[in-house]
């Protein structure tokens, strides 16, 4: 069937309607229900984006509270705050949450709100899985942290390397809460992923081709791609490793013929491109903000879009750089010396052209691009030390030791929080329909800046010095307690900072000032609807003709008729030039990804106590899978 | 403008730090190494730290410049001046060829270090060390049986020979770092991995587990003593000997308690019925100068504290709380003390 005959064919379309009827008809169609039933059966990208963003915020003040205690406690020599089975569970739960629970679901996040709106759809692809992927993280977030409560955290630390994490040696369910944390968390960002490779190439709006893309929807392509291919390996090793200590299957003992390090590997290969996975969607929303704030389009647009391939790419040869001391030959480690370094060069020429953006352009200086200034300075320091980290004979110094805890921190604070915090300043009035204050941006930017460095940058020494990691305290005699004084102070100036962000964003909700469509005059399709958008986004969807169409079309974009009104429907277009394809549907709200995902939450969390759980859990979430597949006779049901 | 306003901060900052620190302030230990391989690894982090610090310098003037030139741009956004693109496009070449340069450059630096580092040592003397929770178990080896002996957290060196760790362990990963004499290698269940490095001046070197392995992953300290050849072969001769007899009757006393209690279940006191093998060995523990892997340096009172209660200590610890009376402990201590 042609494009035309669908429009025909079906129901009332928005040819021949005002734009105020338009409007009412299709906000009634696309809204989310009031009350408590709407909130769990809503379907809506930006609900639930909003949700997932606000989740990784409270686990990202959660754990910084943690990091806090910590500093207090390594504040002096022989500090007295802590046990040492609270440090542990302390570090371990600060890593993961920071991690898992905040640093890729916070990216997510970004991505399920903002994708669908920069690529000018209804909503984003597979909303049902989308409602289901946030329920799921939510309760792998909620598990852990109420083990946390229940003194049944973890203490192995977030790579938890075996055999620590065996039965022998860790006998509580600790460990087991981790792992399960761990599928939790990856089911959901498998979840995510699969929308946002969806959404990219089959909901944008006509015209959009690929190398019309934003920036920021290129970064979470390239992300989801990676998480693809990553998140398997860390299932299996915490599959694995829930497996050893559940029924004993010794795949990480090796007085039983198992192997430590399989452990490490299997891991890495995940974690290092997790790095990325974290930093790739931050180094989009860089783009984004620097694109708008200096009045120009990205300088070489092409090379930032290769970059983002071969760093993605890349990523998954680097992970050996974990492990260049547990003795591999030397001839395998110099390989990944050489790619680690290799690394530099992508993420370099993503530096020269943004550094290249401003030179040609009219930077104007609000808050975000504060936030993205902040991050080069920051995020270069943490480059280059990772460069260090590369070099084999320099790693058997540094790994371990305070300097990769400098370095990492430096590399993810200064590489995605820094750009995170840009890039709420510059969404915040599309999320909210609220400016947040630039003052009060402007005193936290300050203060963010000068606590990190004096939370970090003194570690780097330390671990010269020979302070390793992960240690509840140390002897007077070391000579460290001047720097972690420092350090400790550092981090005082941390948390005012987030409280002045929280405040800011209390007060600016509170506010009456409504923000404009468009505040910064950005040039993307975000930027074309209403502060906070309407539910179903776009009263018409705009057609693109450039890979900027605000700056291009000022005035009016073209846009697409012969919509439905009354059911939802969007439009599908080709994958490489975006012509317009076909009609098709967008589910309806619904309650069975919540239930859906409490079953998988019961099967998850039960399965830690009893293999069985596996059997009948599995039963469980199939029934309530068939209930959310079953043919519920509307409209959007039907192909 | 706001961002000179923070420009300045940071300045202050940096000041503050310069001054906090620098007074008073020694080398880092892995910049001021006392071997040759140490040597070769913190000039290699001096050279890669020097090049570093130049190109952050770099990239901030150009950042700062691309924010504060003066300049004539037109209102649109798309309005383009080509010159000027081409002109900044070839700059960005430079720099991405010149990055390629500096990677490849700093690559054959660390392959040359790499090479340097890892080359076996002729006639060296190798040491067996099994790492356990939270404790470093140290073998002199010999295909002589008599010549072959065992101490604990503290290791006696030569100087001017080298010197190769064979490490592994006895239960979770832990890591090898005494970072004055060489970079770390981790302890891994299963497997063995060396570490060789040559002292050249006799002196006490400090370190500890770098892997995290648990509860006291903090108190596992490591110390190696670097000695002339004879002192060190004095040494050897010394620990190869039999525990010294208790030599009061306090101290008879005490050795009788030693081996009708816990303790010889899990230490050895060699040439005694104490053959226990699961904690440190103690046939000389009077000779060492920390206790509990350096949690406390070694005494009288320090033994009574660490016997009394090393839960209270080192949380964790293998070591149980053994209850004695206080003429008990008095006894047992007259024995320790004279397991010199």
């Amino acid at each position: 069937m042609s494009f035309s005959d669908i429009a025909a064919n079906r129901g009332m379309r928005d040819t021949d309607m005002t734009d105020e009827e338009l409007r009412e008809r299709l906000t009634r169609t696309w809204a989310t229900k009031a009350g408590i039933w709407g909130a769990l059966t809503t379907v809506d990208h930006k609900v639930i984006g909003r949700r997932y963003v606000v989740t990784a915020f409270v686990f990202l003040l959660l754990a910084g509270v943690l990091a806090i205690i910590m500093r207090l406690q390594l504040a002096q020599p022989n500090g007295r705050l802590l046990t040492p089975e609270l440090y542990n569970q302390l570090f371990t739960m600060h890593g993961t949450t920071m991690m898992f629970l905040f640093a890729v679901p916070v990216m997510e996040a970004f991505a399920v709100y903002l994708v669908p709106l920069m690529v000018g759809t209804r909503n984003i692809a597979f909303p049902r899985l989308n409602a289901f992927s946030y329920y799921v993280y939510l309760l792998g977030g909620l598990m852990i942290w109420v083990a946390f409560a229940l003194n049944l955290a973890p203490d192995v630390g977030w790579f938890a390397y075996a055999p620590l994490t065996e039965t022998s040696y860790s006998p509580t369910k600790g460990v087991d809460f981790w792992a399960q944390m761990i599928t939790f968390t990856e089911v959901a960002a498998l979840a995510v992923s699969a929308e946002i490779i969806v959404t990219v190439f089959k909901q944008r709006a006509p015209g959009m081709s690929l190398d019309r893309i934003p920036l920021f929807v290129w970064s979470q392509l390239v992300t989801a791609f990676m998480v693809m291919f990553a998140m398997p390996a860390v299932m299996i090793a915490s599959s694995m490793l829930i497996m050893d200590r559940l029924i004993g299957t010794h795949f990480f003992t090796p007085e039983q013929g198992g192997d430590a390090l399989l452990w490490q590997h299997l891991f890495w290969f995940f974690g290092h491109p997790e790095v990325y996975i974290i930093f790739m969607p931050a180094t989009g929303m860089v783009s984004e903000i620097v694109t708008t704030f200096s009045r120009r389009p990205a300088f070489g647009y092409m090379l930032l879009v290769l970059a983002l391939l071969s760093v993605g790419f890349f990523a998954f040869g680097l992970w050996v750089h974990h492990m260049f001391v547990t003795g591999l030959p030397q001839l395998g480690a110099s390989f990944f010396t050489a790619s680690s370094m290799l690394i530099a060069v992508p993420n370099g020429v993503q530096i020269f052209c943004w550094i290249a953006t401003l030179w040609g352009g009219r930077p104007v200086f609000k808050t975000p691009l504060l936030y993205i200034i902040g991050f080069i300075v920051v995020f270069v320091v943490g480059g280059l030390t990772g460069v260090m980290l590369a070099s084999v004979p320099l790693d058997t110094q540094v790994h371990d030791s305070y300097f990769v805890v400098a370095h990492f921190h430096y590399v993810l604070v200064g590489g995605a929080v820094f750009p995170l915090l840009g890039a709420i300043y510059y969404w915040f009035p599309k999320f909210t329909g609220r400016m947040l204050g630039e003052r009060l941006g402007q005193w936290q930017f300050a203060l963010l800046f000068i606590g990190f460095n004096l939370t970090f940058f003194p570690m780097h020494i330390l671990g010269l010095a020979g302070m390793p990691r992960r240690v509840y305290t140390y002897s007077e005699a070391s000579g460290w307690g001047g720097m972690n004084l420092l350090a400790t102070t550092g981090a005082l100036i941390l948390l005012l900072s987030f409280a002045l962000l929280v405040w800011n964003i209390v007060s600016s909700l509170r506010s009456d000032e409504p923000a404009p469509d468009n505040p910064w005059d950005a040039p993307t399709l975000e930027w074309a609807t209403s502060s906070p958008p309407p539910p179903h986004n776009f009263d018409r969807i705009p057609v693109v003709s450039s890979r900027y169409p605000l700056w291009s079309d000022p005035e009016t974009l073209p846009v697409v008729s012969g919509l439905a009104v009354d059911t939802r429907e969007l439009v599908l277009s080709t994958i490489t030039e975006a012509r317009a394809d076909v009609l098709d549907t967008s589910p309806l709200d619904s309650i069975w990804p919540l239930l859906a995902a409490i079953a998988t939450g019961i099967g998850f969390v039960a399965s830690i106590f009893t293999p069985w759980a596996v059997v009948w859990g599995s039963a469980l979430v199939g029934i309530f899978l068939i209930g959310w597949f079953w043919p519920k006779g509307t409209a959007e049901d039907e192909i | 403008m706001q961002l000179r306003g923070s420009a300045k901060a940071l300045g202050d900052a940096l000041a503050v730090l310069l001054v906090l620190v620098l007074p008073g302030c020694t080398p880092p230990l892995a910049l001021d190494p006392q071997t040759p391989q140490g040597r070769a690894v913190a000039g290699l982090i001096w050279w890669f730290t020097g090049l570093c610090t130049v190109i952050w310098i770099l990239v901030l003037l150009g950042l700062a410049f691309a924010i504060w030139r003066p300049r004539l741009v037109p209102a649109d956004p798309l309005a383009l001046d080509q010159r000027a693109e081409r002109r900044s496009g070839r700059v960005v070449a430079v720099l991405i060829g010149l990055t390629g340069v500096i990677v490849i450059g700093l690559t054959v630096l660390s392959f040359a270090a790499q090479r340097q580092l890892f080359e076996p040592a002729d006639g060296a003397l190798t040491i067996d060390i099994v790492g356990h929770q939270w404790w470093w178990e140290v073998v002199y080896n010999s295909p002589d049986s008599s010549q072959t002996l065992t101490t604990a957290n503290e290791i006696h060196v030569p100087v001017g020979r080298p010197v190769t760790l064979d490490l592994t362990s006895n239960d979770v990963i832990h890591s090898f770092w005494v970072p004055s004499l060489m970079g770390k290698a981790d302890l891994i269940p299963g497997r063995h991995n060396d570490l060789t490095f040559t002292a050249e001046k006799p002196g006490i070197y400090n370190g500890s587990c770098a892997e995290f392995c648990g509860m006291q992953h903090a108190h596992m300290g490591i110390r190696v003593i670097a000695e002339t050849p004879s002192d060190f072969e004095a040494w050897r001769r010394q620990q190869l000997r039999s525990a010294a007899p208790p030599a009061s009757e306090s101290a008879k006393r005490g050795e009788a308690l030693f081996e009708s209690s816990a303790c010889a279940f899990c230490h050895n006191v060699s040439g005694t019925p104490a053959s226990g093998q699961v904690g440190p060995d103690l046939t000389h523990l009077a000779s060492r100068s920390s206790l509990a892997a350096g949690t406390l340096p070694f005494g009288r009172g320090q033994l009574a504290a660490w016997i009394a209660d090393p839960q209270g200590i080192k949380p964790g610890a293998q070591m149980p709380d053994v209850r004695l009376a206080p003429d008990q402990l008095n006894a047992m201590l007259d024995y320790l003390m004279g397991l010199k």
